[in-house]
């Protein structure tokens, strides 16, 4: 089905299916009881889902597949925001040629970082990829301002030149739109106390993502794809069987870039601003714990990794001391005191030691990621069958 | 003239002539041993074949071409295929995937992009991958991943990838090293079963004497760089210079 053998063409099925009902999956507490808090069903949240899912498997063709770990992917993500924002201000609001330049332009720079990066390989490899990244953070920061905002960034303006759309009625905001469809539009259903949101920018970045993960399969089973695991596996076989590892690295280097700059031209479709703190290089790093913490080299595993990376950003962050008391209200006053000072470094801002700990233990004991995870799991009900084929849960280096 | 023409060739380490004035000629569909005592220079004249290292002097002809400064991917295609002194395979793919990369490589040259095209629906290439499993007795392994084989499968692998090339000089570094007496005779059958039934010239590195004088048409000695003898394998075997070589300086 769609040239997919059967166990891919389910996997497709089953992302299909989650993304599209999101809005219900992820709100499954009802409004104002003490657990809403986990729900993560809301637009801003779910766009952020599907827009790190692109950008971590595009990483993931890269990494996953050849081995090579770039620490620079985020300033793809923040180039492919800026050409998105310039086209949205410059030409229309309409987002497709936007997320479309986002890719062109991303795919370019890619192409010259990719050039330079892939003349070396291992740490220096990943240490030229930060210095790129890190130059253009720097240059978006300061040189660049005319092009960049500087330190304030870019947004939407009424006075942008827009030359296919017309004149803004007194009053109208310019809005990223697809033909007239309100990107921040959303339709809010509820049933009994529970609220669901569906959202267009949404449903847009949700399709967008599914086309790419559709895309992402094809490549992993393509002789191309064959040949990026033949890099990581063993290049000097490579070179004495007559191909050329440099083209191929580089292709998977230019396709993952113009991966993040579609997600970065998404985010700009969403919420039509971008600054340079998105090229910074937590933000390279983000994607490279996405991919590992889900399973670098597997299909679903860097989506998993992103969608519980910004869950836990989002969720985990906003749990602070007020909402502890209200949970351990039931306990006695000093063992309630006891058990919030040993929970709060966790929560919070401090969700990042927990995002730190969860990583340690899925590098340590789920080399695989929580793809591996997932099919020890199916392994223990299911008996033997679980895992049957390698090359697709082989465990990153 | 030789399908591989050696002339005067020289390379140095820091202090240490590796290889000095090696002149050497293999003839075309004939098995030629390189032998001598441990770092002769052995496996550097072969990287100085394959491209791995450019020699300081002289010159290496493949069929009437230069291989010097080209590099091994080039020379792969120029039709010479090298074995590994320990198997070089695609470890962490399986044995069918293994197979297809030099078929594809073959057929396409050093870069394509099939990007989205499925792999197994290539049926030129798959037939052509199991053709020549089953003509090494991998075919019951095709879904294996690679590195869990053993030792003998690996190196009869390595074997039938760069066979799959239809390579017309094909390289082995110390293809037994380290087997075990049913592995080493395993390989040379393969080895004189591939000499009869192809057009295939065959130059051999080897310690193990049972395997070089069961295939060699003819054997160069190699001592400390430099070419003692070359000559026929039954001329070779009371040469005393050979002795002296392996010997050292007791020779009479
Ligand atoms: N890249 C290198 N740099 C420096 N010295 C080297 C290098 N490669 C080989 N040598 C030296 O050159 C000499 C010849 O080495 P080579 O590996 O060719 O020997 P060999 O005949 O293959 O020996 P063996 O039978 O042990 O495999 C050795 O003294 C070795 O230490
Ligand atoms: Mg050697």
């Amino acid at each position: 089905m769609l040239g997919l053998d059967k166990k891919d063409y389910t996997l497709l099925l089953i992302v299909a299916g989650l993304t599209m009902l999101a809005p219900f999956i992820l709100n499954p507490f009802p409004e104002g009881s003490g657990l809403a808090q986990f729900n993560a069903g809301y637009p801003d949240l779910m766009q952020r889902f599907v827009i790190f899912g692109i950008f971590a498997i595009g990483f993931n063709i890269l990494f996953g597949l050849t081995g090579y770990l770039s620490f620079g992917h985020a300033a793809f993500l923040g180039v492919g925001s800026y050409a998105a924002i310039w086209m949205m201000k410059l030409l229309t609001t309409n987002v497709i040629p936007a997320m479309v330049m986002a890719v062109i332009i991303a795919g370019l720079f890619a192409l010259i970082v990719g050039y330079v990066s892939l003349r070396r390989s291992g740490i220096y490899f990943s240490i030229l990829t930060l210095a790129f990244a890190q130059m253009s953070f720097a240059m978006a920061y300061s040189v660049l301002t005319p092009l960049t905002g500087g330190e304030t960034g870019l947004q939407l303006k009424i006075a942008d030149a827009r030359i296919l759309d017309g004149a803004l009625e007194a009053g109208e905001q310019a809005r990223a739109n697809l033909f007239g469809l309100n990107m921040s539009s959303s339709y809010e259903m509820s049933v009994g106390s529970w609220l669901f949101t569906f959202n267009t920018g949404y449903y847009i970045a949700a399709l967008v993502m599914l086309a790419s993960f559709y895309l992402a399969i094809r490549i992993f089973r393509s002789p191309f794809g064959l040949m990026l695991r033949a890099v990581k596996s063993n290049q000097n076989r490579l070179n004495y069987t007559g191909l050329n590892p440099r083209p191929y690295t580089l292709a998977a280097f230019v396709i993952s870039g113009m991966y993040a700059g579609l997600a970065g031209g998404l985010m700009v479709a969403m919420d039509t601003q971008v600054g340079p703190e998105r090229m910074f290089w937590t933000a390279s790093g983000e994607v490279v714990l996405m991919t590992i913490l889900g399973g670098a080299g597997t299909l679903i595993g860097p989506v998993l990794g992103a969608g519980l990376i910004k869950y836990m950003e989002n969720i985990l962050s906003k749990i602070n001391k007020d909402i502890l008391h209200q949970w351990f209200a039931f306990l006695p006053d000093g063992l309630e005191d006891f058990i919030i000072t040993l929970v709060y470094p966790f929560i919070g801002k401090g969700w990042h030691l927990t995002l730190g700990i969860i990583f340690m233990m899925v590098v340590i004991f789920l080399p695989g990621g929580l793809v591996e995870g997932g099919q020890r799991i199916a392994k223990l009900f299911k008996g033997k069958d679980a895992d049957e084929d390698g090359a697709q849960t082989k465990p990153a280096e | 003239m030789g399908i591989l023409e050696v002339k005067n060739v020289g390379k140095r380490f820091g202090g240490l002539q590796a290889l000095n004035n090696v002149e050497l000629s293999v003839k075309e569909n004939s098995c030629h041993a390189i032998i001598g005592p441990n770092g002769a220079g052995k496996s550097t004249l072969l990287n100085v074949f394959v491209g791995k290292l450019i020699p300081d002097t002289g010159s290496v002809m493949f069929d009437g071409q230069s291989v010097l400064g080209r590099t091994p991917y080039e020379i792969n295609q120029m039709g010479i295929s090298r074995v590994f002194q320990t198997p070089e395979i695609f470890g962490d793919l399986s044995v069918m995937e293994n197979m297809m990369i030099p078929v594809f490589a073959k057929r396409d040259g050093s870069f394509r992009m099939h990007a989205v095209q499925g792999m197994m629906g290539d049926k030129d290439i798959v037939e052509k991958a199991e053709t020549m499993l089953e003509e090494m007795g991998l075919a019951e392994k095709r879904g294996m991943q690679a590195s869990s084989m053993s030792r003998g499968d690996k190196r009869r692998l390595e074997i039938a990838m760069c066979l799959s090339q239809d390579p017309r000089l094909l390289l082995l570094d110390e293809p037994t090293a380290g087997m075990a007496r049913a592995d080493t005779n395993n390989t040379i059958d393969l080895l004189k079963q591939i000499k009869e039934e192809r057009d295939i010239t065959i130059a051999i590195i080897e310690h193990d004497m049972h395997v070089v004088f069961s295939l060699a048409d003819r054997i160069t000695v190699l001592a400390q760089g430099t070419p003692l003898v070359e000559d026929h394998p039954e001329n070779i075997k009371g040469h005393p210079k050979v002795r002296e070589a392996y010997l050292g300086e007791t020779a009479d």
